[in-house]
């Protein structure tokens, strides 16, 4: 089961939807790993909807099990790469390009999602605008508050900075601006008193 | 009571202004001009703001908004610009018969509900008719900030399309004018298309334009935030109806001829508003008690709201029937 149900949060925390087909001649899809069934749903929702959509998927850890069925569904355009960063050219490029009425469905990862909005908010697109539909891992991106650094995927409460080496608290605050949760040093005031870390949600 | 000061009078603070200037511009529309009787500068406005003017029509007190087109920069002075509409309420009338070179009149501080979104990468403008003035202040402010616009606009004929010349002669690349007369028509949907990413729209003219913009932009995808509208409703007769104001504890009568915001300013109740044309939310009125039907005639409210029979826009919005008792 790919859908997972967020516990209600503080405000910053962001919300997902579901995606649906929108009016509009061009559509831009970006998804990684089991966000490609939530394409594959919506492109049973609207036949027309794959002839004029640009997929841009990150397989991740799913390698090729959905790859063929994203092909097969007919969109006009679809690339498969190793990582956002290196999908990130490609994105500025299609909405460089692009105009006004272009769609945008974000599905995926936290993490995914995060990032492929930054890119569209940052052309002109208003975040309400955006869809967005979570799928797979619960897995978060995280930034450390004391040094910066971003670390990936993150799955446990708490987890080491990859960067500094902090025990770092995950929390629900948000940045969109950084499309990163904040992580917050859990043992500050007594180091080395750091709880067993959770998997999140779990 | 809150801490937070409390307004002395409803609607936006006044200003005592005298006419400056009186420029008419065709056959149905003037341009009237305003300096502040004090002498001092007016306030800053951010273009899309409107001011309501104070017309004192034989006993009567007329109320009607305008958008500010003089050019946000030039505090000095304060400018509109009025189509004569001799089927309305008579307020456009008042204006171009009554009022003159030199006359004393009070405005309000302008209010905006009609900003421009500067986050906008361009704004693609569309005026109708009398609709280009909020523009004119739009085109000004966008000017001296190196903003990326273009108009579209549509008049009725060469004739009655004011400043249409004057915005060719200064930005004859940004400007277009089409004109009924001679069959020419903004091609709507071949514009909305071919817009960069990050623009935001702007309509204003007839009730039929704003529609027109509104679904042909959802139509072709464009999200709703980047589309943007004004339009005042004039409020309109109807039969009279009796309303029972709880709070102030009076019954009043609304003519056929005055909105039931007007019947209550007449009666001495000091009722909220800004806009007075259906659009700020400022005169959002609760029904205590009614029998009979609505005649909602506001954008303020949603449908829902308009059914629930639980709100009032007093300045537009009318009743028929019994009982209407509101608190206020
Ligand atoms: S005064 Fe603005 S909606 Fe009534």
């Amino acid at each position: 089961m790919s859908k997972f149900q967020f516990p209600e949060s503080i405000l910053s925390r962001p919300v997902y939807g579901t995606l649906a087909p929108r009016p509009g001649k061009s559509h831009l899809m970006i998804a990684d790993a089991e966000g490609a069934e939530a394409l594959l749903e919506l492109a049973d929702r609207d036949e027309n909807l794959m002839a004029n959509s640009h997929i841009i998927y990150l397989p991740k850890d799913t390698g090729e099990t959905y790859v063929d069925r994203l092909r097969a569904a007919g969109p006009n355009q679809l690339y498969v790469g190793p990582s956002f960063a290196a999908a990130t050219q490609r994105i500025r490029h299609v909405l460089g390009q692009a105009h006004m009425g272009l769609q945008v469905y974000l599905t995926g990862t936290e993490g995914l999602i995060g990032q492929a909005m930054n890119e569209a908010t940052a052309v002109g697109i208003p975040h309400t605008a955006i869809q967005t539909e979570h799928r797979g891992s619960v897995a978060r991106r995280m930034q450390c508050v004391h040094c910066k650094g971003i670390t990936e995927d993150v799955t446990t409460d708490p987890f080491v900075c990859s960067h500094c080496g902090l025990n770092l608290f995950v929390r629900d605050h948000y940045s969109r601006r950084l499309a990163a949760f904040q992580g917050v040093c859990i043992d500050a005031e007594d180091p080395g008193n750091v709880p067993d870390p959770v998997e999140l949600y779990s | 009571m809150s801490a937070a000061p409390q307004k002395a009078k409803a609607g936006a603070e006044k200003i005592d202004v005298l006419v400056s200037a009186v420029v008419p511009l065709n056959d149905l529309v003037t341009r009237f001009e305003f300096k502040r009787t004090d002498g001092k500068d007016f306030p800053p406005f951010s273009a899309g703001a409107h001011t309501v003017v104070e017309m004192q029509d034989e006993g009567r007190t007329r109320l009607n908004p305008y958008s500010l087109m003089s050019d946000p920069a030039d505090t000095s002075t304060y400018a509109i610009s009025v189509r004569r509409d001799d089927q309305g309420r008579g307020g456009s009338l008042f204006m171009h018969q009554n009022v003159s070179q030199g006359d004393p009149m009070v405005i309000t501080y302008p209010v905006n509900l009609f900003a421009l979104d500067l986050r906008a990468r361009k704004h693609i403008f569309f005026a109708g008719g009398i609709g280009i003035t909020p523009f004119m202040a739009m085109i000004a402010q966008l000017e001296r900030s190196n903003g990326h616009w273009e108009l579209h606009y549509a008049a009725r004929s060469p004739e009655l399309a004011s400043y249409a010349t004057e915005l060719k002669a200064k930005h004859p690349s940004n400007v277009h004018v089409y004109y009924d007369s001679e069959n020419q028509a903004i091609d709507l949907g071949h514009l909305l298309e071919g817009q960069p990413l990050g623009t935001h729209a702007y309509v204003c003219g007839p009730a039929g334009m704003i529609q027109w913009v509104h679904t042909t932009a959802a139509e072709l995808g464009w999200p709703e935030d980047n589309v943007h509208s004004e339009e005042f409703l004039a409020p309109q007769p109807g039969k009279p109806f009796q309303v029972r104001l709880c709070r102030s504890d009076i019954t009043i009568d609304v003519g056929e001829n005055e909105s039931l915001l007007e019947a209550m300013e007449r009666c001495g109740v000091d009722a909220p508003f800004l806009c007075r044309g259906g659009a700020c939310g400022q005169c959002e009125t609760d029904v205590v008690e009614h029998s009979g039907t609505f005649d909602h005639r506001d954008h303020w409210l949603d449908e829902a709201e308009h059914a629930s029979g639980e709100k009032i826009m007093p300045c537009v919005s009318r009743f028929l029937g019994e009982t209407l008792v509101l608190d206020r």
